[in-house]
């Protein structure tokens, strides 16, 4: 209380009045603070805030980089898938003027085999014609002269002459069919 | 004060307000009177608790940046908010430029130093805001008045003296009457202001806490029944004082570190005003 009193004495009645020791206490106080806040609090604060910035910045870089790659893989994909198509496109194109163009040679090749086939056909028919033609008529000739013989009774045993008679008949049954032939 | 008188004047024992002395506690160590030193150098409650509050912010900011981690924990956390609080809000939006990180320490400093030594007012046993003395708000608010004035000159020369009291604009026959205007709004009613304020405030809260506690004992202790009940209001009213300090304890903080800022912006920047 002594002291109270003393020092109420010394700074008299005025609550402005400091104690300049409070007033020294207080700037020691603040210069220590400062200090360690300098020192220690601020750099360890500001080196965590850069990180944390480079860190989320780096995310997002690292993000777009990789969205720019899909992106591009994509693109590619997409360019890939066109070409493919259109490869595709223009192999059946091929394959089906190729398949034409089988198609027509067969066609032709068929066509040509058929005439073929019906030309040697005309022909085996024509020739087979011509033989049957030759056998009947010597058989026709033969047949005849037996009927003639048997009918008249006497052997038509002159072949030349006999012959010479079937011969002509031939030809007038020819020339009578020809001219039928014709008159149609 | 008519209030305080009142009871003074109707009881011839009745109550006595504390006085402004009643809050400087005596000595702890009172080794000025030890060593008969003629002045007083008396270690007190409130140079202790200004060395308190040293220790608790550095401890706890010491704590909460070791070891930083890009994914905070909650100290971490709470340390980095409070610290970019004041960076942010007060260092970059008010001083802002490529440099302000310049003065972030002493602003970051003021601020809890001058909010925790306001918040042990609010804080029973301890009770006292460490600035309600006014040697230690002539301190701080004495550190920022150089600093600033030391950034103007450093920054601009002595120019920066012209600069601070003569605005731009003024045609020369008023300037007679700024000049000095500015000279003393500047450079002698700002740092007053800016270590009065602080002071007053805590001041103030701290006597009113006092008061209605003073009150509330004497009231108590009458052997008055009216007396005694109407001590409840005291109470009730005390306690609403008390929230309004807590609140004006925090705000006080900011607003000192957020004046600090706009001065030390008005010294940086002293050509475009």
């Amino acid at each position: 209380m002594l002291n109270a009193a003393i020092m109420a004495a010394e700074e008299g009645s005025s609550p402005l009045a400091p104690n300049w020791w409070e007033f020294l206490v207080t700037l020691a106080g603040f210069a220590v603070l400062m200090f360690i806040v300098i020192k220690f609090v601020m750099p360890a604060f500001e080196k965590t805030f850069a990180e944390r910035t480079a860190a989320i910045e780096g995310g997002i870089a690292k993000a777009e980089a990789a969205q720019a790659e899909a992106n591009a893989a994509l693109n590619e994909y997409k360019q890939q898938l066109v070409d493919a198509r259109t490869e595709a496109n223009r192999i059946r194109e091929e394959a089906r003027a190729e398949g034409a163009q089988i198609l027509a040679d067969l066609k032709e090749k068929a066509a040509a085999e058929s005439a073929r086939i019906t030309e040697q056909a005309h022909v085996q028919i024509e020739a087979e014609r011509q033989a049957a033609v030759v056998s009947l008529r010597a058989e026709v000739g033969t047949l005849a002269t037996e009927l003639a013989s048997r009918i008249v009774g006497e052997s038509l045993a002159d072949d030349a002459r006999s012959s010479r008679v079937v011969d002509r008949f031939l030809a007038d049954l020819e020339s009578s069919s020809q001219s039928a032939g014709a008159a149609k | 004060m008519i209030a305080l008188a009142l009871p003074a004047a109707t009881t011839e024992e009745g109550f006595v307000a504390p006085t402004i002395e009643d809050t400087h506690y005596r000595d702890i160590l009172p080794w000025g009177d030890a060593y008969g030193v003629w002045f007083d150098p008396g270690f007190g409650k409130q140079m202790l608790m200004v060395i308190l509050s040293v220790v608790l912010i550095a401890t706890f900011f010491l704590i909460a940046s070791r070891r930083s981690q890009l994914v905070p924990g909650k100290v971490q956390f709470l340390g980095e908010s409070a610290y970019g609080f004041v960076r942010n809000s007060i260092g970059k939006d008010i001083i802002g430029g490529k440099d302000f990180l310049k003065y972030v320490p002493w602003l970051f400093t003021a601020f809890f130093f001058v909010l925790v030594n306001n918040i042990f007012g609010a804080i029973p046993f301890l009770q006292l805001p460490s600035f309600s003395h006014p040697g230690s708000a002539y301190a701080i608010a004495a550190i920022f008045y150089l600093l600033w004035v030391g950034i103007g000159i450093k920054k601009h020369g002595l120019r920066y003296f012209k600069l601070a009291v003569v605005p731009s604009g003024v045609p020369w026959y008023i300037l007679p009457i700024v000049v000095p205007i500015e000279i003393i709004s500047n450079f002698i009613v700002r740092p007053v202001t800016h270590s009065l304020r602080l002071f007053a405030t805590m001041l103030a809260g701290h006597l009113i806490v006092t008061l209605a506690g003073s009150a509330i004992e004497y009231m108590v202790s009458t052997g008055n029944i009216l007396l005694q009940g109407t001590s409840v209001l005291v109470l009730v009213g005390a306690v609403a004082m008390y929230m309004l300090e807590a609140l004006i304890m925090i705000l006080q903080a900011y607003v000192f570190t957020l004046l600090a800022a706009i001065y030390i912006e008005g010294a940086l920047h002293a050509d475009a005003h």
